[in-house]
């Protein structure tokens, strides 16, 4: 089986973005106050931003955080999310619509995986990807599926993440992955980083 | 390919059929599935749809269910098609065996019928926590007592298919010797108002690959296949295999699909890789052919793009309606009836070809040699997904 | 919704509430600015939802998406179709 190395993370909660064990960025908690703020200190120009969901949103700031340490990106790299609450707060708010005049940008974002067309469409991704509904966050289902698009060369990199927003509570814990030649992620490192406390 | 992926049973439920023998009987005889809600109650009654006929307390009746059930309707209809395949398979032991569901809609049937009485009405509670696919995977394995390896996969229309690619890929790599997967979508007023306001849904019945299409239809189903490998297939009969599979993202659009299909183009140059085969090994291409004028102009600009001589071709979409994340499933299963019977079903409703691209799909149930037939999925969110069944030498 | 304000000013303010144009004024948008591509640079789905305010709003149903396209072509065109369909 495939080794792998954590070449990038980073983890979003509490009104905090840490990146790569460091806290780079911290504001209020309240998810529409820590969006904004979190994409104005992206310092980026995408006005399709503020079109996306809350669910996207996290997804964007996450995969643009870490890709940014990246000096060329490849349009090989793969996309293996998950989560628990698959698109719920969406869903809510399309079916608030429904009442009156159904939403088409509402209803768009009422699938967990259309996040992964954002994040493809910003960096000019064509490769895997996949979005797995599990009850809590799995390391090991998303190591063993990064390993083996690597070692069946389907992708040289591997964009991993837990991507979950339950009502406004959001925990985000994405890495980006590549082929190493000794033995570097393993599950209970993964674990570590993601229950860690940062303060 | 290191192991090979068998394929040794499969089960099925939808509008055209509660089994494969009837699904089969209704696609020889061009008999579709589409007709006006009876079932879901909504006030769309002009939109054709590919409605199960069968109420929620017929299909709980069927499998005996305890009155305060907490299954959705497809959680129900998951549960009999799964059934089926594991009763085709002769599967009884459930120790090892792994479990991948497509389900996109999950219990949103139920939600959208009780969530304004929560607060106020205890009676249907046992329906909130049912509101997310991977609980409707649950009630499914629970069912049968499958918990060795369980997961969902929620990729829009893709997610049955995707649920196909990665089963034979844990049987590859040794991970899993027996894998069920496949997938279950049920109708809702959720996703009919949904596609309707994209303004992608047809008045008329589905009319796929035609210049005159005007959207797409929903349906309803459940399928599912049982994967296995090599040494556990030995003494079973072989439905087909997996031969090769192709996932990638077409990074242009959340709903729509690029002029020229490059997500599509890229799945289906994947899935013949995979397979170590040429475009012209492929007998017949069950394609994703929704009838939206997006979907089908875009796939047969990737299909061109793929075969120089294009092979027969049809969307069985014209039978059941677009059954969402259950769609990759049960036109895996047409693909194997289609290897089986050595058989090319119907692309119903086609009159004339789109200008720009002429292609024509076939019209009329054909018997031919079929050894390798492509069964496409493409899904929102730009997520594209292409599949290789091949014949048992 | 009030009755005496200018139409124009009335569907840019909605624009850009519903289409979440975020950080926009009304005073950024020209009379005769393109909407589509390059201009406010909407896409497919913000004509759908275009369509949605036609019909929420002034009560003008549109079936055909494509039409929307001339309708929504500036705030002018938009403004000059309203007027002359508006059943609310």
């Amino acid at each position: 089986m495939a080794n792998l190395s954590i070449d990038h993370w980073v983890r979003i909660k509490d009104g905090k973005i840490i990146a790569d064990g460091e806290v780079i960025f911290a504001s209020e908690a309240d998810i529409a106050s820590f969006l904004k703020a979190a994409f104005k200190f992206l310092n980026i120009k995408y006005p399709k931003f503020h079109k996306m969901d809350r669910l996207s949103k996290l997804g964007f700031i996450a995969s643009e955080t870490v890709m940014k340490e990246e000096a060329e990106i490849s349009e090989d790299t793969a996309l293996v999310f998950s989560n628990n609450s698959s698109s719920l707060a969406s869903d809510q708010n399309y079916q608030e619509s429904i009442k009156n005049f159904p939403s088409p940008s509402l209803f768009v974002y009422t699938l967990p995986n259309i996040v992964l067309g954002e994040i493809s469409i910003r960096f000019g991704l064509k490769s895997e990807n996949v979005f797995f509904i599990e009850d809590e966050f799995n390391a090991k289902l998303l190591i063993d599926y990064s390993a083996q698009l690597i070692e069946s060369a389907k992708a040289n990199k591997v964009l991993c993440a837990w991507l979950n927003l339950h009502n406004v509570e959001y925990d985000v814990f994405l890495w980006l992955s590549s082929e190493s030649h000794k033995k570097e992620i393993t599950e209970e490192q993964i674990r570590k980083i993601y229950d860690a406390d940062y303060d | 390919m290191s192991r090979s992926v068998a394929v040794t049973g499969m089960g099925i439920f939808s509008a055209i059929g509660k089994n494969l023998e009837e699904n089969h009987r209704s696609l020889i005889h061009g008999k579709h599935g589409l007709s006006y809600p009876e079932i879901l109650e909504t006030v769309h009654q002009n939109l054709p749809i590919g409605e199960i006929k069968s109420t929620n307390s017929d299909l709980a009746d069927a499998l005996n269910l305890d009155k305060n059930h907490a299954f959705t309707r497809a959680a129900l209809l998951g549960t009999i098609a799964l059934k089926e395949a594991l009763q085709n398979a002769k599967i009884e032991d459930f120790i090892n065996i792994g479990f991948v569901n497509g389900n996109s809609v999950g219990g949103m049937d139920m939600t959208e019928r009780f969530y304004r009485e929560y607060e106020s009405n205890p009676a249907n509670r046992r329906f909130i926590q049912a509101q997310h696919p991977g609980f409707t995977t649950e009630q499914i394995a629970g069912y049968f007592g499958i918990d060795n390896y369980v997961t969902t996969i929620s990729t829009a229309c893709s997610s049955a298919a995707n649920a196909v690619m990665l089963g034979a890929r844990l049987i590859q790599s040794g991970r899993l010797d027996q894998v069920i997967v496949g997938g279950t979508d049920c109708l809702s007023r959720f996703t009919l108002n949904g596609f309707n306001s994209l303004m992608i849904y047809s008045e008329d019945f589905p009319k796929p690959f035609d210049s005159e299409r005007k959207g797409l239809n929903l349906g309803e189903a459940a399928a599912y296949l049982v994967l296995e490998s090599a040494d556990f297939a030995k003494n079973k009969e072989v439905l087909g295999y997996v031969s090769g599979y192709g996932n990638a993202n077409d990074a242009f659009h959340q709903t729509a699909s690029s002029e020229n299909g490059e997500g599509a183009y890229l799945a289906m140059q994947k899935a013949l890789e995979t397979a170590n085969l040429n475009p012209h090994h492929i007998d017949y291409i069950n394609a994703h052919g929704t009838a939206t004028q997006n979907n089908d102009l875009s796939e047969s600009r990737a299909l061109i793009r793929i075969f120089k001589e294009m092979p027969a071709f049809s969307s069985t979409k014209s039978f059941t309606g677009h059954t969402l994340a259950a769609a990759g499933a049960i036109e895996a299963v047409f693909s194997l009836l289609a290897i089986k019977h050595q058989q090319i079903y119907p692309n119903l409703n086609f009159n004339s070809a789109i200008s720009d691209t002429r292609l024509r799909p076939v019209t009329e149930l054909k018997s031919t040699k079929i050894q390798h037939v492509l069964s496409n999925s493409f899904g929102f969110g730009g997520n594209c997904t292409s599949l290789i069944f091949s014949k048992d030498e | 919704m009030p009755i005496m304000t200018d139409l124009h000013t009335e569907l840019k303010a909605s624009i850009i509430e519903q289409l979440n144009l975020e950080d926009m004024e009304v005073s950024d948008i020209e009379n005769d600015e393109p909407l589509f591509g390059d201009g406010l640079g909407l896409d497919s789905i913000d004509a759908l939802e275009l369509i949605v305010l036609l019909e929420k709003d002034y009560g003008i149903k549109l079936t055909d998406p494509k039409k929307g396209r001339e309708i929504f072509e500036s705030i002018n065109k938009m403004a000059d179709f309203i007027e002359a369909n508006r059943t609310k």
